[in-house]
């Protein structure tokens, strides 16, 4: 209804159902006006048959006096002429005058309406007060009303109702009239209901007989289409539309079933060729011309869809939908075009072009004329297929009847055109008055060359600013393409290069191989007209190496370039470059040798392995690749290092020197652009922290970022030819060094090319782009990734000796390899290596000895005898010739004698701990080391070559003095320190200056001994003497020992000599404990004091010697030595009560005993050993400070440990925290500070005590129930 | 009858590149370098090669490159569609997108993957058999066989589809279809 309002230009049908009026005309003319208009303007709600959902609903009527005419007869199925309702009105209010003649014409009209079977009736009765004034004789019981309700309404007496004074504005007159209107719509819907009820019912009964002979599409289509008329009048849009596409479903049926082999008679008439391609017709509702030519059965197909859309298309403008009729327009002329071909019907060639062509038209024409601009620009994309669809056939015409070919149409076409135009017929009289009416459109764009170009492209260029606006860049490229085609046609290259290039590039980026190539072709076509020669061959390059084109197309293409190629140059023409990626792919380089480092003047080739793109064998008259060359500080690096970092170098580097060059996937192999992109490279890379190697941080990296983030265009100006020419760094630089390889016939496919690498000068080379020579063509790679690269070095001859195995031990002889890099020297014959010698280190030479020359790569080359002579200062080794950069390798025996004299004095006095933090690792295990120079004159330098060798001592000795009683024995402990396992054999004591004559008798049974790895031997003598000991003496041990593996049992047994000095050796003193239990028990018991007695014995007269260092003091002519004694106990096995240590005074006479009482505690149980009993010399503060006792030699070890022994148990044992002084014992400074008594230790050997080891049994408590036992 | 199967490639291609493990000392004369790769050679870049065919395949031959432009042009309307459904709608997002859009001659269909692989089938338009249930059914098959060929170690996720039972499976649908 809306509608109708604001588009009063859209024209309607003005049909309201019909209601007719009876009885009265002037009273229902009175009331015309306001029932016209108060009718619809409540609405109603519509409860519909099969479950279909009520609706709310507005309801018109046309209000026509009754006619019998008006009936329907019967078998007329027409609704739209069809009254739903029949009023009777009538203003009676006198019975007599309704007796007299109301009551008459009532009945008539009854029984006219019976007759018909119409039973949609309604009585209504107007009072008015004027009326009933004038007339008082009326019977107030009994009104009209109620007579006529008795009369005619007889179970019905709703369909009589009275209008109270409805001219006048009452309240009692409102409620009348909308009680009047509220029946007044009930009835019209309940007619509608039971009349569309019937009619609907009728109608699928016509249906259901589709499958008889009969029956006619047309026919049933007539009456379907009543309903949805009835459907608009009811302003049910949604409903009416329902009706046309289920006959558009049906029709759409019966043409697949067609199609299937199933066809229907009437569908004969569809079939009939199409004479008529005049258009879609939108701007009428109902297109009157068509409908009558379908109730007549004369439609063709096309008019059957033209007239069913026209009324699809009003119905879904009135629903507001436009952009759903955009979108069937779209699907109803794909359509079509497909049931003509279905239905076999002849069409004239290019008539369905023309039909589509306006339709399309029309159909935009209609929605333009609904929307505004903004709503248009908006729906774009709904809009957009129609637009390309009609630019389609505007192009498909313009083909047909040579409007694109460049010499204009022929008398053909022209003939062609004028049948096409014919069937258009006259143009319709919506549009004659309008200028760009779809019809003007294409009677132009047919009638010339010129309006045609400019009418195609308007549309194309409308349909592509479409497509770019909603984003659909490539079909905009399609129909930009499609124009290139048109333009080429036109034989305008210039205008087409652009649209060609812009798809092309599209398609590369996408990967689209057949697009690719397909436009490509076209390109060259273009690129060639245009005469862009360089662009041409490039192009025509790309061309020849595609897969997608047949051999022959290929050979063309690659003969177009070799044609160019050998034609003479042009004085002005230069050569041309062409990227390389379109002729020939790099698989992959090797070099050899593979490590591609190589010394100076070194022969390095370089195998290039080339896929020949071409179809043809291509003959290249110069394939050169341009060298980098830097020179590499430090350029005579260490070879074992560069050769490492090459290898692996890249992606692709294999470590054998093959550097594979990636390939893209299978698609883009044709020379496509993606072949040469590089990888992305990948590296981890973790930071790891300089002290504890702990990590820091971890991340990937990607080394080649700046190749991967380039623009984009940049990177694809190579492969897709543009106008502009290879980037002016192509050229090529002739002064640089080259790989060259000349005059080559490139066979398709893989091709080997050999190059031999420069090498003249030290420093890196990298290969950095290729250029193949064609004729004036040159094929040029600007790049080659992953890099490649080879090294050229020079080395200074070089010296190098190191031992063979871990350590060289000193005292065997051992093996030591001389290595010498020749470098860049060559070594002549005559050349010698001039050896200084030294005395400790003599180098043992065998005649046997032979040097191994081996070249660069490590190959073994050669082996030549040495000649080696000695004098007595000079060790000379001639050296067999070696050309420069090999190695020549030869072994010698070298022996170090152990020095006799033990040295330990550095590193023993460090022994306690400290040594540990010394980095050497023999040092741990106390490894004594000797370094040893050799100084070396060689023949390539006038200095002498200083080489410092490392010796380890494979043994450490100790030695210790034992005592028992006043016999002495002497230990000596060898420890193999070394990881060899060695014999030992006849270790032998000797005293050096034999003063006094001391026998040392050997306990040793074995004469030889393997000692093993960190295993010790033990050897003892004991000392006998006749006279009495000497004070010091000077002992000598020696042994010989050889490594088990030596073969030569006799000659490898080497010295091995030990020196030691022995002070104070004879025994002084002896000491006797004995614990006693307590007075009337047997044993000791727990937790019970015993005693201790402790006697200390005088042994011998001290000597001469000896009582110079002994303190004594003369009293009452007795002299006397002070003593400390202590009791310790280390196991806190024993408490010892009252006083611990004490101090006597011996007499300085033999056999003189002291004895100390003490009592002691046993704590536990068991044997319990007896507490040690420690002396010391007690010095009186007054003494001078002796001098520290000399702790060197073995002594010290014992002394030591015995103070310090002494030190550490003072936190276990209380009762030793009384001795105060024994603190200061050792600092010799603290003493010179304070006057106090002093304490010195015996050596060992001086104090013998007799209870060592003794243990006594000490029995636990008798009540104890928890019983420990110690067993120690 | 004519029918065109083709799988396109995603968008952004996620990448499987060589991967290098090595010390941060690699890049200065470092004695040793070790590096490990991942699914051997098999690079690209980003920047190229987006919504490149990983499968098509056509019948009638002779049509080929009218069904390439015609799938290529297609893509448009598959972006169009996907990203008409909103971000976190993409979740329940149909696979199937339906009818791309009709041409006079095909029937171009449509339907991504949740990895944004597009599939595209082409139909005749005259080929009334095949009705959108029967569309449903191909794509479902087809993302089915895809998966199968993704589960594939030896298949390099961007590499053209080369797989035999892919292609006997695409096959016998084209059978089917026309």
């Amino acid at each position: 209804m809306e509608a109708h309002e604001e588009k009063p230009i859209i024209y309607t049908m003005e049909n309201k159902p019909i209601v007719t009026c009876a009885g009265d005309q002037s009273l229902f003319t009175s009331l015309y006006t306001s029932l016209a208009q108060q009718l619809p303007r409540e609405p109603m709600e519509w409860r519909r048959s099969y479950g279909r959902a009520p609706k709310m609903i507005h309801l018109e009527a046309n209000f026509v006096q009754f006619k019998e005419e008006l009936l329907p007869k019967d078998g007329n199925r027409a609704l739209l002429t069809f009254p739903f309702l029949h009023i009777y009105w009538t203003d009676c209010c006198d019975t007599e005058m309704y007796k007299a003649s109301v009551k008459d014409d009532m009945l008539r009209w009854q029984s006219t309406l019976r007759l018909h079977g119409s039973v949609d009736w309604l009585i209504v009765v107007v009072e008015s007060e004027a009326k009933k004034k004038n007339k008082t004789n009326i019977l107030p019981r009994t009104s009209i009303v109620d007579k006529i309700r008795n009369d005619f309404c007889n179970k019905q007496s709703d369909r009589c109702v009275v209008l109270s004074d409805p001219l006048k504005e009452s309240s009692r007159s409102q409620d009348s009239w909308s009680s009047f209107l509220t029946k007044l719509r009930t009835l019209l819907l309940m007619s509608f209901t039971k009349n569309l009820g019937r009619f609907e019912d009728d109608m699928r009964t016509l249906r259901e007989k589709r499958t008889e002979p009969g029956w006619s599409f047309c026919d049933y289509f007539m009456v379907q289409e009543e309903l949805a008329f009835v459907f608009e009048m009811l302003q049910q849009f949604e409903d009416a539309l329902v009706q046309y596409d289920e006959l558009d479903a049906l029709f759409t049926q019966y043409v697949l079933n067609f199609g299937a082999g199933d066809g229907a008679n009437w569908l004969g008439s569809f079939c009939a060729p199409v004479k008529r391609w005049n258009g879609l017709l939108l701007r009428r509702p109902i297109d009157m011309e068509k409908r009558e030519l379908i109730q007549r059965g004369e439609a063709s197909l096309l008019d059957l869809r033209s007239y069913l859309f026209s009324r699809q298309c009003t119905l879904l403008i009135f629903l507001q939908r436009p952009w759903e009729v955009t979108q069937r327009a779209l699907e109803l002329l794909h359509n079509c075009v497909q049931e003509l071909c279905l239905l076999e019907v002849s069409v004239v060639q290019g008539a369905l072009d023309c039909w589509v062509f306006l339709s399309c038209l029309e159909v935009l024409h209609r929605i333009e004329g609904c929307c505004d601009r903004a709503q248009l620009e908006a729906n774009c994309s709904h809009t957009v297929g129609l637009w390309t669809y009609a630019t389609e056939k505007l192009k498909s015409l313009g083909y047909l009847c040579g409007l694109v070919a460049e010499k204009g149409p022929t008398s053909e076409d022209l003939n062609r055109t004028v049948d096409l135009l014919a069937g258009l017929g006259e143009e319709r009289p919506e549009t004659v008055n309008s200028l760009q009416s779809p019809y003007k459109k294409l009677n132009e764009a047919l009638s010339s060359v010129e309006a045609f170009e400019k009418h195609y492209l308007e549309l194309s260029h409308a349909a592509m600013e479409m497509y770019r606006a909603i984003g659909r860049m490539r079909s905009a490229r399609l129909i930009g393409k499609s124009l290139a085609e048109f333009y080429m046609k036109k034989g305008d290259p210039e205008r087409a290069e652009g649209f060609l290039d812009d798809s092309l590039r599209s398609y590369v980026a996408e990967g689209w191989s057949l697009q690719v190539t397909h436009t490509r072709k076209q390109m060259a076509e273009c690129q060639k007209l245009l005469q862009q020669t360089e662009d041409y061959l490039q192009t025509s390059a790309l061309l020849a190496g595609d897969a997608n084109l047949t051999v022959e197309e290929r050979k063309h293409f690659c003969q177009e370039i070799l044609t160019f190629a050998s034609q003479p140059p042009a004085p002005s023409d230069q050569t041309v470059a062409l990227s390389m990626a379109a002729f020939a792919q790099l698989r992959q380089m090797q070099f050899s040798p593979p490590g591609a480092v190589v010394h100076v003047g070194a022969a390095l080739q370089l195998e290039l392995r080339v896929r020949c793109l071409m179809p043809v064998a291509v003959k290249v008259e110069q394939l050169a690749a341009t060298l980098h060359f830097s020179l590499e500080q430090g350029g005579a690096r260490g070879r074992a290092g560069s050769a490492q970092r090459r290898t692996g170098q890249g992606p692709q580097g294999q470590g054998d020197g093959v550097v594979l060059f990636p390939q893209g996937s299978p698609l883009a192999g044709a020379g496509m652009g993606a072949s040469l992109l590089p990888a992305l490279e990948l590296y981890e890379m973790q930071d790891r922290s300089p002290s504890d190697s702990s990590l820091n941080s971890t991340g990937v990296v990607c080394k080649n970022m700046h190749l991967l983030l380039r623009r984009h265009d940049s990177s694809a100006s190579l492969d897709t030819p543009t106008a502009g020419a290879l980037p002016a760094a192509i050229a090529v630089d002739d002064g640089a060094q080259m790989l060259r390889a000349r005059d080559i016939t490139l066979q398709p496919g893989d091709n080997s090319i050999l190059f031999t690498a420069p090498t003249g000068e030290p420093g890196s080379y990298t290969l950095r782009q290729l250029c193949g020579s064609v004729g004036r063509v040159q094929f040029v790679q600007s790049h080659i990734y992953p890099v490649v690269q080879y090294e050229v070095y020079s080395q200074e001859p070089q010296l190098t000796i190191e031992p063979l195995s871990d350590n060289l031990l000193a005292g065997i002889p051992q093996k030591v390899k001389f290595t010498i890099a020749t470098g860049h020297y060559s070594v002549k014959k005559g050349d010698a290596l001039q050896l200084s010698n030294t005395d400790s280190m003599p180098i043992l030479h065998s005649s046997c000895c032979s040097a191994t020359i081996l070249s660069s790569t490590g190959e073994r080359v050669g082996e030549s005898a040495l000649s080696i002579q000695s004098s007595e200062k000079v060790t000379s080794i001639s050296l067999p010739p070696t050309p420069p950069y090999h190695t020549l390798e030869f072994q010698l025996e070298v022996l170090c004698h152990i020095p006799p004299t033990p040295f330990k004095p550095d590193i023993e006095r460090l022994t306690n701990g400290e040594v540990r933090h010394r980095p050497k690792s023999h040092a741990d295990r106390g490894m004594i080391n000797i370094d040893q120079k050799v100084s070396i004159d060689c023949p390539w330098s006038i200095y002498s070559t200083l080489i410092s060798l490392t010796f380890y001592v494979p043994f450490k000795a100790k030695h210790s003095i034992l005592s028992a009683g006043k016999r002495k024995y002497i230990q000596v402990c060898l420890q193999n320190v070394s990881d060899t396992i060695f014999h030992l054999a006849d270790p032998v004591l000797t005293e050096c200056q034999p003063t006094i004559p001391v026998e040392l008798l050997s306990l040793n049974a074995k004469t030889q001994q393997t000692v093993c790895s960190q295993q010790s031997v033990f050897c003892l003598w004991e000392m006998r003497w006749v006279e009495r000991l000497p004070l010091c003496l000077q002992c000598a041990f020696s042994a010989s020992f050889a490594p088990v593996s030596a073969s030569d049992a006799h000659t490898a047994f080497k010295p091995y000599r030990y020196e030691f000095q022995l002070d104070r050796v004879s025994t002084l003193y002896s000491l006797k404990a004995e614990i006693l239990p307590p007075s009337g028990d047997q044993h000791c018991r727990t937790g019970t004091l015993c005693g201790l007695e402790v006697s200390i014995t005088r042994q011998a007269e001290p000597s001469e010697t000896e009582g110079e260092e002994e303190e004594s003091t003369e009293i009452e002519g007795l002299r006397t030595t002070k003593l400390m004694y202590e009791v310790v106990d280390n196991s806190s096995n024993w408490a010892v009560c009252g006083k611990s240590s004490g101090v006597v005074s011996m007499p300085v006479a033999a056999s003189a005993t002291h004895r100390v009482q003490m009592e002691v505690m046993p704590l536990f149980a068991g044997h319990l050993p007896f507490p040690n009993i420690k002396v010391f010399k007690y010095l009186p503060h007054s003494a001078v400070p002796a001098i520290q006792p000399d702790t060197d030699s073995c002594l010290e070890n014992d002394t030591m440990s015995l103070l310090d022994k002494g030190l550490d148990d003072q936190g276990d044992t209380a009762s030793i925290r009384s001795r105060g002084s024994v603190h200061s014992v050792g600092s010799g400074e603290q003493q010179r500070v304070l006057p106090m008594p002093r304490l010195e230790p015996f050596s060992p050997g001086q104090v013998f005590y007799l209870s060592q080891g003794r243990q006594v049994l000490v029995l636990p408590v008798t009540d104890d129930h928890v019983m420990e036992v110690n067993v120690t | 009858m004519a029918v065109c199967i083709a799988v396109i490639a995603k968008e952004v291609c996620s990448y499987w590149a060589g991967t290098k493990a090595c010390t941060p000392s690699t890049c200065g004369p470092a004695p040793y370098t070790f590096y490990l790769q991942v699914f051997g050679h098999f690079f690209f870049s980003p920047l190229f090669n987006q919504n490149y065919p990983l499968y098509i395949r056509s019948v009638p031959i002779q049509n080929e490159l009218k069904f390439h432009y015609t799938v290529h042009t297609s893509l448009d309307v598959v972006e169009e569609k996907i990203s008409a459904v909103g971000k976190a709608m993409a979740d329940q997002r149909e696979l199937y997108l339906g009818l791309l859009y009709p041409t006079e001659d095909y029937k171009v269909y449509g339907y991504v993957t949740n990895s944004k692989v597009k599939f595209v089938i082409v139909v005749d338009s005259s080929n009334t058999s095949l009705r959108d249930n029967e569309i449903r059914s191909m794509f479902r098959k087809l993302h089915n066989s895809f998966t199968d060929v993704m589960c594939n170690p030896f298949y390099n996720p961007g590499d053209t589809i080369q797989s035999k039972a892919f292609d006997s499976m695409v096959t016998a649908m084209m059978v089917q279809a026309s």
